[in-house]
């Protein structure tokens, strides 16, 4: 009877832990942003700022590929490329455009930064890298203690 | 004995659970619903007072071909006009790296039962420019990349750009398109 009992709240208790896996999982689940938006956020939330929304999907109606990641030198690696306001301003990056000139410019924080704070930098692709690539870690996310 | 053989059973069918949940969630969001307002996509904070100024995917997209899987078919988008983005900065001339279209198909005959891929440069260099993929991803060379499935789903090669900007990989046979005597009928 005991053991019965015993039996029974083991099951209960490894459904309960399937149930949160399988809860744990729909909250890693992605949200529904567009395929391939890129989240950039190495430093905007430390420094108060909302994270970055780049949409892939916005600007290749407008440009081919190698306008960014050949002539304007974006590496194919969301956060990779190390951006800051500086090197906007400087023309580089997401400036080399957003200068007033090609598209509208810096002042207008809000369009880039619009990203819900504490989202990671990552790339909205599709599930199945998901599934098997390990998630992104920040530029400026801790460094795990060297082993000995 | 028969105790522990019960438990045994109690955890395997509890495992049997998870995998099916875990499945279940996870195979659910394999198309994210296209075209999501921006307000509800999760991604852009509904807060933002600028939020009203961007385009949502709709606005623009609505029209545009599509492929098996409702994913916006950006190959036909170009090729039939219905997008015209341009070549350099400013235009179609200026400066920057040249895009010289290449029709040359590569075809890939590793697949095991899968269909041959064919890869054709030519809907490649419409978008990217030579040294986009030579020689940093791909030795320009027939045969001599080791590209396999296993590779490309953990973002090496193909699954550099496909997966995330490219279509994705549950559109098998946008890639595996070349049906050969030992393939066999689509079963994905
Ligand atoms: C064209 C898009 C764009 C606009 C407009 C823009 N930013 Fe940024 N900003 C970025 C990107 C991209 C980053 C890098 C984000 C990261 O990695 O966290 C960034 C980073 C930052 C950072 C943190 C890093 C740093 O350089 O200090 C701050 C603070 C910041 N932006 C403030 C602003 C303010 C204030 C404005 C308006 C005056 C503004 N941004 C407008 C794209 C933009
Ligand atoms: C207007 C500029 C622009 C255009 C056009 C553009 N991209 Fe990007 N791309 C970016 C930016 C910005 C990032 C993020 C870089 C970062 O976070 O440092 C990025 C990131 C990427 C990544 C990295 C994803 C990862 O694995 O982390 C890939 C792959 C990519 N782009 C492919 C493409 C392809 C393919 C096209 C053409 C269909 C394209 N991009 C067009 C600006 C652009
Ligand atoms: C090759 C040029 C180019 C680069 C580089 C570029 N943009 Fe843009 N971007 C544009 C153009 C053109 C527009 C449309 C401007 C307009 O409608 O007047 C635009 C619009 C946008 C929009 C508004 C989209 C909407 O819904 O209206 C956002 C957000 C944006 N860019 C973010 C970025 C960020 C972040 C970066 C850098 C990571 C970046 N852009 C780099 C050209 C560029
Ligand atoms: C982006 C293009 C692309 C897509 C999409 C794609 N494959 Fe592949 N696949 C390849 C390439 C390239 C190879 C390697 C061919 C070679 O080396 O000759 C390959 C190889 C394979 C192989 C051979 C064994 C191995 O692991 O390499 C199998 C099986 C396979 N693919 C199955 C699939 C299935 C199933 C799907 C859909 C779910 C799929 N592929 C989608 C490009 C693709
Ligand atoms: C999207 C990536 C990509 C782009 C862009 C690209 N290639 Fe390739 N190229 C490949 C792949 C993949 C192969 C086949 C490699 C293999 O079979 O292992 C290849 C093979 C080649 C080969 C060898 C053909 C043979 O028969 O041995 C040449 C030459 C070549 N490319 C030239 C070019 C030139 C010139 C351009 C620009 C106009 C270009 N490629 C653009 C991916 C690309
Ligand atoms: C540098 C980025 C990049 C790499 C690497 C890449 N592709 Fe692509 N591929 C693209 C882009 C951009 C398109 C245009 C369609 C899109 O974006 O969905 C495309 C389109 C295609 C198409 C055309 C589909 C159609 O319906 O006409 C095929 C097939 C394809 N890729 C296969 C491959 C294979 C196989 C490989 C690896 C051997 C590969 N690609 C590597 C960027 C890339």
């Amino acid at each position: 009877m005991t053991s019965y009992k015993a039996d029974r709240s083991i099951k209960w208790r490894f459904s309960i832990l399937g149930v949160l896996a399988g809860l744990a999982l729909l909250a890693m689940a992605p949200a529904k942003a567009e395929y391939a938006d890129v989240i950039i956020n190495n430093y905007a939330d430390a420094a108060g700022m909302r994270p970055v929304v780049f949409p892939h999907w916005f600007h290749r109606i407008r440009f081919r590929c190698k306008v960014c990641h050949a002539d304007l030198g974006f590496q194919f690696k969301a956060g990779g490329n190390k951006i800051t306001m500086a090197k906007i301003i400087d023309g580089k990056f997401c400036g080399a455009c957003h200068n007033g000139e090609v598209a509208w410019s810096v002042e207008n924080c809000n369009m880039c930064h619009s990203g819900i704070p504490g989202t990671p930098t990552h790339i909205h692709g599709s599930t199945v890298q998901r599934l098997v690539s390990p998630p992104y870690k920040a530029l400026n996310a801790p460094q795990q203690p060297a082993q000995q | 004995m028969k105790n522990s053989h019960k438990r045994t059973r109690g955890i395997l069918i509890a495992l049997l659970c998870t995998v099916i949940a875990g499945l279940a969630f996870a195979q659910k969001p394999e198309v994210a619903p296209p075209l999501t307002p921006l307000t509800a996509d999760g991604v852009h904070d509904p807060e933002n007072p600028a939020l009203p100024s961007l385009q949502n995917p709709e606005e623009s997209m609505a029209t545009f071909p599509k492929d098996r899987r409702g994913e916006v078919q950006w190959v036909e988008s170009l090729n039939q006009g219905v997008i015209t983005p341009r070549k350099f900065l400013t235009g179609d001339s200026g400066e920057g790296e040249e895009l010289k279209e290449l029709d040359l198909d590569i075809i890939m005959k590793n697949t095991a039962q899968m269909p041959h891929v064919r890869f054709p440069h030519l809907a490649h260099t419409r978008w990217l420019a030579c040294k986009n993929c030579h020689s940093e991803i791909f030795i320009p060379k027939a045969g001599a990349n080791p590209v396999s499935m296993e590779k490309i789903l953990k973002g090496e090669y193909c699954g550099r750009c496909h997966d995330k900007v490219s279509f994705a990989l549950w559109a098998c046979e946008r890639c595996h398109s070349v049906p050969h005597p030992g393939s066999p009928p689509k079963w994905w």
